[in-house]
């Protein structure tokens, strides 16, 4: 069993790819990292006691003034910027995973249905994502967050905040799935099987979701490892234009916001680091995307 | 032909009513009004009073009518937070993400053209594939980071240009121009830079993809035959004939443009409408981000129509066929 995993074509096609390899270490580093984020940061930048204003605003620790113990210097509040950097991308990951996730429930169940059922549901949920679709993401995104916050005066709870900005990216992302999976069910829904399954009276929910989705699923995979970079680059923008998760719990795009104050006296690192290191996510979970992608898809052999 | 376009015309409108009846939503049901208009002493009766006067109390579908009627006048209340005309505000704000948005669409054509050309015609160049490679990381980059790295550089350490605001604007009746003065033109470059990076990607491979595709057809290869210079070829033959996909697509890329707008402009502070929504986001300003929404809504709607018109003017085969935008 081993060795056929060991010798197929997607372990081959990996194997030959420096580029691919790098960055599948840099996507496990960055998720080791953020899953131990409390072991593995130098400090707890959310633990008050052990700031010290007195350190506030210390450059990189190679420039003249740095100092050893803040590797990647502080910000205003005496933060060491690489262990904010690591519960950061802590909280990138989550949302755009939870975000990534639930989209492609949401898509993956409307999908199935629309494609099985057919008819005026199939009509009039395909009408809503080709109307959806002519919008962009971050804009769909935004008005999520915008009536979320109308609705709960304002004021938003930090963990409610945190469903709001899932729910947010989740909406604007899922049509991608609907599309896909209606597609393939139309295929399969009048393939034998699938009228053995009725003849025999199974109930339509579990002819869609036991035998219909199986054989619908693959395409979807692909899309959901693009989905991630995206989700997190959403995320991103929303924390950025300080409508996204709370600052108690800053992501990568909170602290960009924060840095962005003090740009202009002369404190880049605040800003930088946080923005290199989202950078170098996304591009590894993209080209990881693109390559299974190509792996996975035997017309492109 | 005339189906067609009342078809299209029919959809546009329907999807406009949707929209429409989205911000209709938000004002009527996400913010009640009453609450915000009234102290919170009031008595019921004065609630009562409110609604009647603000007409709260009559069908839903003639509410929504009386919406409809008001936003095809312009007119989408007060806003919440600043206290004037939704409407006064937008008029305010459109000329800067207008010109923002025209500059950017600009930018991406003037420089995405060349180097498309340049990555077709010389495709092992390392030059090429450094410009295609770096395209895949520029797609990769969210834009605020971009726009934050050029204030960075052109900005705080070079102090070559402004890192936000308009500049001096010069006033042509109701429309306020950046693009007259000098300081205006310089703080135009870097948000103009920001916002036109991700057309010029897409517009680079698409002119390179198009190309390559054009220079093995059998029409250039006769306008070899004929012994034409490769410069006449290259340029008079094969670009032209790249142009028309070229230009639906940065139409369609228009209204991505504007919608990014928002966040080009609160990298830069640049007071348009996309610094307003965001504001109005920020503050729950229900009147604003209705009335942003079906503006919005509306230049979308209008760019798809325009380029499905034009596709079925342009090209004969693709009649009922469409090609679907591009997210």
């Amino acid at each position: 069993m081993a060795a056929r995993w060991i010798e197929s074509d997607l372990v081959w096609s990996f194997r030959h790819r420096p580029g691919v390899i790098l960055s599948a270490l840099i996507v496990l580093a960055a998720v080791v990292a953020a899953v131990f984020a409390p072991w593995v940061a130098p400090h707890n930048p959310f633990d008050l006691a052990t700031l010290n204003l007195g350190d506030a605003l210390t450059p990189p620790a190679w420039a003249s003034n740095g100092q050893r113990t803040y590797l990647l210097g502080t910000d205003d509040q005496g933060r060491d910027v690489l262990s904010a950097i690591i519960f950061g991308s802590r909280m990138s990951l989550l949302v755009g995973l939870l975000a990534t996730l639930l989209s492609m429930v949401i898509g993956v169940s409307l999908g199935l249905v629309a494609g099985y059922v057919g008819g005026k549901v199939d009509a009039l949920i395909m009408r809503i994502a080709d109307i959806q679709l002519s919008f962009p993401a971050i804009l769909i995104a935004l008005l999520v967050d915008g009536v979320a916050r109308a609705v709960f005066k304002g004021h938003l709870e930090d963990n409610l905040a945190l469903y709001v900005i899932v729910i947010a990216i989740a909406a604007s992302g899922w049509v991608r799935y609907a599309r896909t999976v209606r597609g393939s069910t139309l295929v399969e829904r009048n393939r034998e099987y699938v009228q053995a399954a009725r003849v025999i009276g199974r109930h339509p929910l579990a002819i869609m979701f036991t035998h219909v989705l199986p054989n619908a699923l693959g395409p979807v995979l692909v899309l959901v490892t693009l989905h991630i970079g995206e989700a997190i680059i959403t995320e991103s923008i929303l924390s950025f234009l300080g409508v996204g998760v709370p600052p108690t719990q800053p992501s990568l795009g909170t602290l960009i916001r924060i840095g962005n104050d003090f740009l202009f006296s002369g404190e880049w690192w605040i800003t930088v680091f946080p923005g290199a290191a989202l950078v170098i996510l996304v591009l590894a979970i993209n080209v990881l995307g693109d390559w299974l992608r190509d792996a996975l898809n035997p017309r492109l052999r | 032909m005339i189906a067609f376009v009342l078809r299209r015309l029919l959809q546009a409108v329907v999807v406009m009513l949707v929209v429409g009846f989205i911000a209709f939503a938000l004002f009527n049901f996400v913010g009640d009004p009453v609450a915000l208009m009234l102290p919170p002493e009031a008595t019921q009766a004065d609630r009562d009073a409110m609604r009647a006067m603000l007409g709260l109390d009559r069908p839903f579908w003639a509410q929504f009518a009386t919406f409809i009627t008001n936003a095809l006048h312009g007119n989408f209340g007060i806003s919440l937070r600043l206290g004037r005309p939704v409407s006064d505000l937008i008029v305010e704000r459109l000329p800067a993400t207008l010109e923002l948005a025209f500059m950017a669409a600009l930018f991406g054509l003037v420089v995405g053209i060349p180097l498309g050309v340049y990555t077709a015609l010389r495709r092992d160049s390392w030059v090429s594939q450094l410009l295609l490679t770096s395209s895949l990381v520029g797609v990769s980059l969210p834009n605020f980071l971009i726009g934050i790295f050029l204030i960075l550089i052109f900005a705080v350490w070079l102090g070559w240009l402004p890192s936000f605001g308009r500049g001096d604007v010069v006033h042509l009746g109701a429309w306020t121009t950046g693009l007259l003065t000098v300081s205006g033109l310089k703080a135009i470059i870097l948000p103009a830079i920001t916002l036109g990076f991700y057309p010029v990607t897409i517009v680079m491979r698409l002119v390179r993809s198009e190309m390559l595709e054009v220079l093995r057809t059998d029409y250039v290869k006769f306008a070899r035959a004929r012994g034409l210079t490769d410069r006449s070829i290259h340029f008079h033959h094969a670009l032209k004939n790249t142009m028309v996909p070229v230009i639906t697509i940065v139409g369609l890329q228009l209204g991505g443009i504007i919608a990014f707008a928002i966040v080009t402009e609160t990298v830069f502070q640049w007071p348009g409408m996309g610094l307003l929504f965001i504001q109005a986001v920020q503050f729950a300003d229900i009147p604003i981000m209705g009335a942003y929404l079906c503006l919005v809504g509306l230049i979308f709607v209008t760019i798809n129509l325009v380029v499905d018109l034009l596709y079925f003017v342009v090209d004969p085969r693709l009649r009922v066929e469409r090609v679907a935008a591009a997210h």
